[in-house]
């Protein structure tokens, strides 16, 4: 079994903190990650690895840095690492980002035939949740989005039964492959990497495709190819300055009392 | 190493990638031995928070010129000590234009971004760096430490020498059976804060420019009567607030760190210098205080230990960091002419014993060998005296029409009341005599 | 000859100016763009590209001319997608239930649709919707697009892309909502490619250049902490996924009918290739449902302890409510994640909402914000959660609750 995992490198959005004073981001000494529904989708693959043997291809798109995304999975002995970079895929927004990923997957499979494709949930920086998707449907392949069990792998007829997490409850899918899927943590939990692979790890060479490479053409990707564009960025609003409420650190009661007086006195209760 | 191969034999292994290890590490390295050195946290620094000040001298020994590319916060102009009472500050201190001219003395720094940048030199010296993962074991052969087991899949790992660079209670010293039982008298416990704070106040507030720093210790009600001390020290854009005590006496009073660090910094003459900032980082680590006492054997068939792990810090002068690195770069000097004798017992390692005995590190440890009995047995020192000190000099600064020679007598009956004056000249005499 | 100057920290590292730099001027590094001075030619090309303002060159016309929200709206729409008209709303439906984002968006899209001065269309896919159609006039929509197959009886995301494009591409609406929810994200994802156009994921907000016809599209990213405006301006429809419970459902109409448009699905079964085996529903019921509470009675760091969280259970039961919680609280273990409040917990739109001892992390706020009445509990004068409140009251929570609790008691009793 195939498996290529997609991955991205983000900033690690619990850390990032907002400046008081300019009510902006602080981006820097923010470290960087691989995005953690990420992990999974490489636990995953490397546990049907395990199990029906093959190969797992964890691929991302990025600046040189991303490397040390590519870095990180390979602690977890995933057996070959490309990393996409390219000027011409700066700005590239979900709809570009799936075609020049699209674009990889079609020339990994011509090496070595794609059994299944895995991404992550959605990363945590954008959080749209959109980029799986659109690979699927860009390589025509069956999607299945938040799936929380793999429940079971029919090499013969080519089929994976997983579920798939909804609102209320979960939905029991028969899936047949090649195919993608977006995972969730509680799919599995990610391995402790072995010494040998954290040390294989330290001097590895990802290899690095551009957009030659990858016969992506320059209309897709990048702006050009990007149908939507921030075109602002803001702090959350901040409703309407309400009412204060005095006493309540010297007369409980009476401030209490008050804040009652007035709730009834708008009919709020 | 070609992608594909793995080897878990190593000339060097060293445990631990603070000041101590990347020391070793980096003295190895450049002599073309192969060095792996394995650290416990996410990134090199990332479990630690002492020091916050580096000093020049050792780190230029080596990386010469270091301070042109380390990520360093402000150079020290300034060294102040200030003896607190419950409403006031006692204060002496040294500020030298000398100390503003390169090279400088020592620096501020956060030890989370010096010490990746520091082991990250010795990465890119060939260092093998292999983070979060902990060594748990020791595995000996012949009564000699031949290699180490870590927590993960086929962990364990040979070397010719292993060097702990473990820290305060190191886990490595303890399974080669080096460490007398930790005694709770020796480990004290630190806290810091890391105080956001504007650039142009802490310049204003500190009366510095905008490289230069300061640094302050803090004395007596800073440590609520306990032993121990309590320090401010200049960031950037920052302040790092520390203080530090016995476990033995948290213990014994029932006061937590926390509650010390909150007393410190809701103190009267602390708590304008802290105004308008907020707290960005908290951070605690046990540090060893034993002096030369603690000091446990150090370099034996196989095994050196190093900095914190040879409980090597000098309470008086909070010099950790100094230590560290010179025992570090000791420890790799011996290693080297150990490879090039083959001989990697403790006789062939004991050019790091000599290295230690004749430098600065275990004489100046040997000359205040006394001080922390001494204080320890003598506790006035952090509770009477510094409010003796307040009284006196609040009676010496007051103008209130008494002649001098009068106040000079009344400071003196205000001594000689809380305390005989026999007792006191005994105390001076003594403490003198321990950290002269 | 100057150089282009970079405001670090308003960079979010978006790498738009690095893209439109003639001159190779711009690189990132780190996350955060730099420049190289030499190469800056200073053609001002990068200036507007920037959505933060992060760029700007120096004395000469800092303080640019641009409208006040910020926003530039142009627009190059090529004829034939000029000719795109209307707003969709996807209706949701699972068993025949309708998710109750759907008419929530109904309430939004009418909105756009009178500004645009155009019809709003509900499109309803599934088998056996008839009742659903009706609904869906009866919440406002002008025209209902209908396709009824058994194909579609359980979502599976082909046949719904399938379906979807084909009304599309049949119909072009310029604009096509659907709920952020598993359906709606995973469906709108799949859709948005097929047509090749922009989608913009789990919006909290929408309102639209009347001028320019372009929906502006706002959605909270980095994990909260700050909210973005989106723009789709070049392509149709324009697509947006909206959060659940941000939007307010609008009036019923009982006596509101019409005509369905309906289309046939012409798409065999046997053509797909994911198999639906079953529907498992979770095993416990929803023992915590914050989603349809009037009250929620919300702790946070400030509760303390397990036991802060009984006196609050203990006010959520006299006023028949809801508890809810920061991930502060949740995370030091001191209530269930299904109590959880937020970015990364529930979304909620109570008509009042207690926040005791919670500081307002935006992580927290962008949860809550919505409620209709929202009191807020806090030691701290200069808690962020006071900035969202109707009415603060600055105190001791593990004072003020018990008098709460003692108060609306009587008064209950009265």
């Amino acid at each position: 079994m195939h498996s290529v995992v997609c991955i991205k490198q983000v900033p690690d959005t619990t850390e990032v903190r907002i400046d008081p004073k300019t009510n902006t981001l602080m981006r820097e000494g923010v470290p960087s990650i691989v995005n953690p529904f990420d992990m999974h989708a490489v636990e995953a693959a490397l546990k049907l690895r395990d199990e029906y043997g093959g190969k797992v291809t964890v691929i991302t798109m990025g600046p040189p840095q991303a490397v040390e995304a590519l870095r990180r999975v390979k602690t977890l002995g995933v057996d070959r690492t490309i990393l996409l970079s390219d000027r011409a895929f700066a700005g590239s927004d979900t709809l570009a980002t799936s075609y020049i990923i699209t674009q990889a997957v079609k020339k990994i499979d011509s090496e070595d035939a794609v059994d299944l494709v895995l991404c992550g949930k959605q990363a945590i920086d954008g959080d749209t949740a959109q980029v799986g998707p659109g690979i699927a449907t860009r390589l025509n392949m069956p999607l299945v989005t938040y799936v929380i069990d793999i429940d079971s792998v029919d090499t013969e007829k080519k089929t994976i039964t997983l579920k798939r997490s909804v609102e209320n409850g979960r939905t029991a899918l028969c899936v047949e492959y090649p195919m993608l899927m977006t995972v969730l943590k509680e799919l599995n939990e990610v391995r402790y990497a072995s010494l040998p692979n954290m040390i294989l790890a330290t001097n590895f060479k990802a290899e690095v495709w551009n957009k030659d490479d990858i016969g992506a053409e320059m209309k897709n990707m990048g702006l050009d190819g990007s149908p939507t564009a921030v075109r602002k960025i803001f702090s959350p609003p901040v409703r309407e300055c309400g009412e204060m409420i005095p006493h309540g650190i010297e007369q409980p009661d009476v401030a209490v009392h008050n804040l009652i007086e007035k709730l009834s006195h708008n009919k709020t209760i | 190493m070609s992608d594909n191969s793995y080897s878990n034999k190593y000339d060097v292994i060293i445990v631990g990638a603070g000041p101590a290890g990347v020391s070793a590490a980096i003295t190895c390295a450049k002599a073309g031995l192969n060095v792996i050195m394995l650290e416990r946290g996410e990134h090199p620094g990332s479990k630690n928070v002492m020091g916050g000040i580096l000093y020049r001298h050792p780190t230029e020994q080596i990386i010469p010129e270091f301070y042109k590319e380390a990520p360093l916060e402000r150079h020290i102009t300034e060294e102040r000590v200030w003896l607190l009472s419950k409403d006031s500050a006692v204060t002496m201190g040294y500020k030298s234009k000398r100390f503003d001219e390169e090279p400088h003395n020592c620096f501020s720094v956060f030890r989370s971004k010096f010490d990746k940048w520091f082991a990250q030199k010795a990465v890119d010296m060939g260092v093998t760096l292999i983070c979060e993962t902990l060594v748990e074991d020791v595995i000996m052969k012949n009564g000699k430490v031949v290699g180490i087991r870590t927590n993960r899949d086929y962990g364990d790992l040979y070397a010719n020498v292993i060097v702990a660079a473990d820290g305060a209670n190191s886990l490595i010293a303890a399974r080669a059976g080096l460490h007398p039982e930790v005694r709770s008298n020796t480990l004290a416990l630190a806290v810091k804060e890391v105080y956001s704070l504007d650039r142009e106040k802490i310049e204003d507030r500190f009366n510095i420019d905008s490289e230069g720093g300061v640094t302050i210790e803090l004395l007596g009600d800073a440590t609520q009567g306990l032993m121990g001390t309590a320090f401010i020290y200049t960031n950037k854009d920052s302040l790092s607030i520390g203080v530090g005590a016995f476990i033995s006496q948290l213990m014994k009073q029932k006061i937590s760190v926390y509650d010390l660090i909150e007393s410190v910094k809701t103190h009267p003459m602390i708590k304008p210098l802290l105004k308008g900032g907020e707290t960005k980082e908290y951070l605690a680590h046990l540090i060893p205080e034993g002096g030369y006492r603690a000091i446990p054997k150090y370099c034996i068939d196989g095994l050196l230990l190093v900095g914190d792990a040879a409980m090597l810090v000098n309470s008086l002068h909070r010099e950790g960091s100094n230590l560290a690195m010179t025992s570090g770069r000791f420890a790799g000097e011996a290693i080297i002419q150990a490879h090039s004798d083959g001989d990697f017992t403790a006789k062939g390692l004991s050019t790091y014993k000599e290295l230690m005995e004749h430098s600065f590190i275990v004489q100046d440890l040997k000359k205040y060998k006394n001080t922390e009995k001494f204080f320890e047995e003598h506790m006035q020192f952090f509770t009477l005296y510094p409010q003796i000190a307040d009284d006196a000099a609040y009676e010496f600064f007051k103008v209130d029409g008494i002649p001098k020679k009068e106040k000079q007598k009344i400071i003196w009956k205000q001594i000689t009341n809380k305390i005989p004056s026999w007792r006191l000249l005994l105390d001076i005499y003594n403490g003198w005599r321990v950290v002269k | 000859m100057g150089y282009v100057h970079i405001k670090k920290e308003k960079c979010i590292g978006c790498e738009q100016c690095v893209v439109v730099c003639p001159f190779e001027a711009l690189f990132m590094k780190d996350g955060i763009v730099e420049v190289i001075p030499d190469k800056c030619k200073e053609c001002r090309k990068c200036l507007p590209a920037c959505p933060t303002e992060a760029l700007y060159l120096e004395r000469r016309e800092r303080r640019g001319q641009r409208p006040e929200h910020g926003i530039d709206v142009t627009v190059d729409l090529p004829p034939e997608l000029a000719r795109y008209k209307g707003v969709w709303v996807m209706v949701e439906q699972q068993d025949g239930t309708p998710h109750s984002v759907s008419w929530e968006l109904m309430g939004e899209g009418l909105k756009i649709s009178q500004k645009l001065g155009v019809e709003l269309s509900a499109v309803v896919l599934g088998e056996n919707v008839d009742g659903i159609r009706r609904e869906a006039f009866q919440y406002g929509a002008q025209n209902v697009y209908v396709i009824d197959d058994p194909v579609l009886k359980d979502y599976r995301t082909y046949p719904y892309t399938f379906a979807m494009t084909k009304l599309v591409n049949k119909h072009k609406p310029e604009i096509l909502l659907m709920g952020a929810t598993s359906l709606g994200r995973d469906l709108a994802g799949a859709v948005a490619t097929s047509l090749k156009t922009g989608l913009t994921a789990d919006c909290t907000k929408l309102d639209v250049d009347e001028a320019a016809r372009v929906l502006l599209q706002t959605r909270p990213a980095f994990g909260g902490n700050i909210m973005a405006t989106i723009l789709c301006a070049n392509h149709r429809p324009q697509m947006s996924t909206v959060r659940p419970r941000v939007m307010s459902r609008p009036y019923k109409d009982e006596s509101r009918d019409g005509t369905p448009i309906v289309e046939q699905l012409g798409l065999a079964e046997e053509k797909i290739r994911t198999k639906f085996i079953e529907f498992i529903p979770d095993a416990v019921a929803h023992v915590v449902n914050l989603d349809d509470a009037d009250i929620i009675v919300a702790g946070g760091r400030g509760v303390g302890c397990d036991e802060g969280f009984s006196v609050l259970k203990e006010l959520a039961e006299v006023l028949g409510a809801e508890l809810g919680a920061s991930r502060a609280a949740v995370e030091a273990g001191w209530i269930d994640y299904e109590h959880q409040v937020g970015q990364t917990g529930k979304t909620v739109r109570p008509k009042i909402y207690f926040a005791c001892g919670i500081s307002g992390a935006i992580q927290h706020l962008v949860g809550m914000q919505n409620s209709d009445v929202i009191i807020a509990i806090n030691n701290d004068p200069n808690a962020a959660i006071f900035s969202v409140a109707t009415y603060g009251i600055v105190g001791d929570m593990h004072k003020i609750v018990p008098e709460l609790i003692k108060q609306f008691k009587d008064k209950k009793n009265k």
